[in-house]
């Protein structure tokens, strides 16, 4: 550390130096900082254009070696369509930036400074002005129509046989919801979440316990301050103030959320919500399976902070919003077993990533997404690795 | 007018370096602390760039500069790692590009090249100036946290934001963020009102608008965009304020935390986000204006050509400035919002490519058969427009929604704003240093240190930010502390994205080392460089014809009277090839 030190003081005296041996010789010579010689502009000048002809030649590098960083073919349906209009655009993108940075650094090596020159006078000339308004326009004219259009259908309705699957965000794990023969999700609340219904599920066998869970907790504060109350007049205190300020503000957040908990359960009777569509829903916590050709519908939900689910091999990517019910579709086009061949990796898969910060595990926040070849295949897999929404402990 | 007034006034030591109401004093403290902002901001991404580059390897320098909390056997600390990418965000966005950038270059340039005494208010201009500083040291306390500094990323989304169960980061870091952002938003708003008022009060004789130079129109249209877009942040903030203290509910709703039940209920973090980019894009214009602004002057005197299309330039920047308002959507595509409502916004970000292409087609028209005097401050200028041609190409990859569901929150939109917004506005900076100096300090920076700075910065900036793309495009998302999880899926790209990011932090640390000399040559030349002739650049402009040693009040006598626009260069039938301002048309001559 001591050396590094040094080291860098040594090199600023040094740079000290040099400065004060260039500030004597430009003294002798009676040359000005302001002058630039022309040898100063040859220099660079062609410092610029080998600039260029590196910058270009990197970027050609960098594109034919890591091209689509990498990324196998889309694996979704509109993915490849996705990919069809990424070609597009890149083409246009590559020209412009090709040649708009060739003719700026190619005239500043040309038109590099000479003693005696004079610049031509050219202060505007509208044609040429109007030449690239209306060119830059119609490009994007191009750019705007083909891109909304993609937009448009990935953004459409699924189908009517699209199979309905919920995604749940948390710090720092994803939970797949499968929606089960019905193809409907059943109802979910936050305030429903326990430890064996992670998801806060709503059936009528969920609220009750919630309410439950709530009166209980109510009743054993109550219970807890009576016993303190009967020690206090006995003169031992069990609980400080500010124990006791605790429990209280505890009890009435407990009746505050019993309160909505049940203004919910009216509401849903009101509008007849059928909570048993929730019976069949299955969860996984581990891997999120699909079925080749199936088109998907996805429900995104988060618990905690936003996260946003990302499917790079599938160009899918959704926000998860916690209050929110976001959507997105695709259909799978090739299954796990497949890509691998394509990818010669036996050991490649498919993955589901957190693409929102959501706090210090972010990055470890991800899925094994596999693509089934069949539906008998998810079907063996599901009945191994799936459980209900809502554990049946007793 | 209080001319005399103004130059016989005798100051003592605080009024005149401290406390001071003059506006090229001013200029040079945001632009002093704009560059210590900057030295911790670069510093703070070499930091978490170390962790980038060798993932889990541990690092004695590290060690040596955040401890054993954050730091611990050389390994980054995860949650402080989030908090480095949070406050160099933070720090390099406003307060070296917002603050710096635009406190600096115009309060020196804005009277000076007007024709003015000194800005509208200096008093309120010294407030701007104190508010700024106070609003640094506020963000750079938040570093020194016990529980770390605000983490949430420099958008700062709620429910993380809101929740310290959430993000450690979020405790108190959080409200020192806050706090600091709306002293920080203060400053800017007095900064803007008085550049305003003072471009459109205070010009000198003959200064009609049409003959301010490019520069003034600059940060006159940053300034205006400043003002409509910054108070809608303070409102974010102030929300986000009550949200975290009082128990509203304006962002948060069905949050369960930390094994909590979170009771507010109704708000939308979705809220949140349009109110921070409804200020956060017109942020990038306020950042980039001014940059292309000292651009067009570098470029057009240093060419020794008038700028080309003076007017379409003038056009494309309020276009800018009006479309800059009606974009923000494209930062929200996939947060569920409307896919209509998305479509809008393509089209209407799509639509800022045209001023922006005119513009970048009129600074190569400039350069066409000039006479181009490769002073350092020129080749930054070159080195700004190249960066924002690269950066904005891919701006049209990332404004079409369909593409962009690929490609948001990657790598990818880091490498793209960083090139268009952050490099750009960098290099102008530095450009704009280089040319100023001799008005600043009234000495010249050495020209030769000056093209080494120039040759190792724009390398060294095309070396991270280029293959930071092709990382973005294989699918990698940002503010990930390791990449290394790749390797659990696909080898193929976890072994690109590794290597990639080593050779990205090399750059990045040679960059960062290069601005030494920089620095250097910075602080040497302000005592011991050449001592400045009033006009080294033949310049038109008004601030050269004023004393090299500065008085308060700019000129010693009358003001100039102006007769012309400031881009006659190599005019036909004049002897110099630059004329000034000052000097009235001749018999028969055309104005341009």
């Amino acid at each position: 550390m001591l050396i590094v030190w040094i080291v860098i003081i040594l090199a600023i005296v040094t740079l000290a130096q040099i400065m004060r041996i260039s500030a004597i010789a430009m003294k002798i010579r009676n040359r000005r900082e302001e002058d630039i010689s022309d040898a100063d502009n040859n220099f660079n000048g062609i410092f610029l254009l080998l600039f260029l002809i590196f910058f270009l030649g990197g970027t050609i590098y960098l594109w034919a070696k890591y091209g689509n960083g990498m990324l196998p073919e889309a694996a979704s349906e509109h993915g490849a369509e996705l990919d069809w209009l990424f070609n597009i655009n890149w083409i246009i993108v590559f020209a412009v930036f090709f040649l708009t940075n060739s003719l700026l650094f190619g005239f500043a090596y040309k038109y590099r400074g000479k003693k005696g020159r004079k610049a031509y006078y050219f202060p505007h000339d509208n044609r040429l002005e109007m030449l690239w308004t209306i060119v830059p326009a119609v490009v994007l004219a191009v750019i705007i129509i083909l891109g909304l259009r993609t937009w448009n259908s990935i953004t459409g309705k699924p189908s009517e046989d699209a199979k309905v699957i919920e995604l749940y965000g948390e710090q720092f794990k994803w939970t797949v919801r499968y929606s089960g023969e019905d193809n409907k999700l059943g109802f979910a609340d936050y305030k429903l979440i326990n430890g064996s219904n992670p998801l806060g599920v709503a059936t009528a066998a969920s609220i009750d316990s919630a309410i439950n869970n709530r009166t209980d907790g109510i009743l054993k504060t109550i219970e807890d301050l009576r016993i303190a109350i009967a020690a206090d007049s006995a003169g031992n205190d069990i609980y400080s103030v500010e124990e006791l300020y605790e429990m209280r503000s505890k009890m009435e957040k407990y009746s505050r959320i019993k309160e909505r908990i049940e203004k919910m359960q009216r509401q849903y009777e009101a509008a007849n919500s059928d909570l048993a569509v929730a019976d069949d829903d299955r969860i996984s916590k581990l891997e999120l399976h699909l079925v080749k050709d199936q088109e998907y519908q996805f429900i995104f939900r988060a618990k905690d902070v936003m996260h946003s689910a990302y499917f790079p091999h599938f160009r899918a990517q959704m926000n998860c919003v916690p209050g929110m019910r976001t959507k997105f579709k695709f259909k799978p086009t090739i299954s796990t077993k497949e890509m691998r061949v394509k990818r010669s990796n036996e050991d490649f898969n498919y993955v589901l990533l957190c693409n929102k910060i959501c706090g210090v595990s972010h990055s470890n926040m991800k899925m094994i997404v596999v693509v089934d070849e069949t539906q008998e295949e998810f079907d063996a897999w599901a009945a191994e690795n799936t459980e209900l929404a809502i554990a049946t402990t007793n | 007018m209080s001319a005399t007034a103004h130059t016989h006034h005798k100051e003592s030591f605080i009024t005149k370096y401290v406390f001071s109401q003059d506006h090229k004093m001013i200029g040079k403290q945001f632009l002093i602390t704009a560059i210590f902002m900057s030295i911790v901001g670069v510093f703070l991404s070499v930091l978490f760039r170390i962790q980038l580059g060798w993932p889990g390897e541990s690092s004695s320098f590290l060690n040596t500069f955040l401890g054993d909390t954050w730091a611990p056997n050389g390994i980054l600390d995860r949650g402080m790692y989030l908090g480095l990418v949070t406050i160099h965000g933070t720090i390099m966005v406003f307060f070296v590009l917002t603050g710096g950038l635009s406190g600096t270059f115009s309060n020196i340039l804005i009277p000076l090249q007007l024709g003015a005494r000194d800005m509208a208010s200096g008093f309120l201009n010294m407030i701007s100036y104190w508010l700024f500083l106070l609003s640094s040291v506020l963000m750079l306390y938040g570093l020194f946290l016990e529980t770390g500094p605000a983490s949430a990323g420099w958008t700062v989304y709620p429910p993380l934001s809101v929740f310290e169960e959430g993000i450690a980061g979020s405790g108190s870091g959080m409200t020192v963020w806050l706090i600091s952002m709306t002293v920080f938003v203060a400053s800017s708003l007095v900064g803007s009102l008085n550049y305003i008022v003072t471009v459109l009060n205070l010009r000198t004789k003959g200064m009609k608008m049409t003959r301010m130079p490019l520069t003034i129109w600059a940060f006159f249209v940053t300034a205006v965009i400043g003002v409509l877009s910054f108070p809608v942040l303070v409102s974010a903030v102030v929300l986000m304020i009550m949200d975290r203290t009082l128990g509203t509910s304006f962002y948060i709703s069905d949050v369960h935390i930390g094994g909590e039940i979170m009771e507010q209920a109704g708000g939308s973090p979705i809220l949140y986000e349009h109110l921070f980019w409804f200020l956060g894009h017109p942020e990038v214009y306020i950042i980039l204006l001014p940059a292309l602004g000292l651009t067009s002057e570098i470029i057009s005197t240093n060419a020794r050509k008038p700028i080309f299309g003076y007017r379409a330039m003038i056009g494309s920047i309020l276009a800018i400035a009006f479309l800059s308002f009606i974009v923000w959507g494209h930062h929200m595509f996939i947060t569920g919002m409307n896919p209509f409502l998305g479509g809008v916004f393509v089209f209407t970000t799509l639509l800022i490519a045209i001023p922006s292409a005119v513009k970048v087609f009129n600074y190569i028209t400039t350069l066409w058969r000039g006479n181009l005097r490769f002073t350092p401050a020129m080749l930054f200028s070159i080195g700004l427009v190249s960066a924002f041609i690269t950066g904005g190409v891919t701006g049209i990859i990332l404004a079409d929604s369909a593409l962009d569901i690929q490609v948001h929150d990657t790598m990818f939109v880091v490498a793209h704003f960083h090139v268009v917004m952050g490099m750009s506005a960098i290099l102008g900076m530095f450009a704009g240093v280089y040319h100023w100096f001799p008005k600043m300090y009234g000495r010249m920076m050495n020209t030769k240190l000056g093209y080494i700075h120039f040759w190792i910065t724009i390398i060294c900036a095309y070396g991270v930010f280029l293959p930071m793309h092709f990382i973005g495009i294989g699918g990698a998302p940002r503010r990930y502390y390791d990449y290394s999880v790749y390797d659990a899926f696909d080898t193929v790209q976890g072994d690109m994205i590794i290597d990639l990011n080593i050779v990205i932090s090399i750059f990045a640390i040679i960059g960062a080392i290069g601005q030494i000399i920089f620095i250097f040559n910075f602080f040497y030349s302000t005592k011991k460089g050449q001592v400045a002739i009033q006009n080294p650049w033949k310049s038109n402009t008004l601030e050269w014809t004023t004393p090299v040693e500065h008085v308060h009040g700019n000129w010693p006598g009358e003001l100039p009277t102006v007769h012309r626009w400031p881009y006659d260069y190599s005019k036909p039938g004049a002897d110099d090839d630059f004329i000034p301002q000052t000097v009235p048309l001749a018999d028969g001559e055309e104005e341009h």
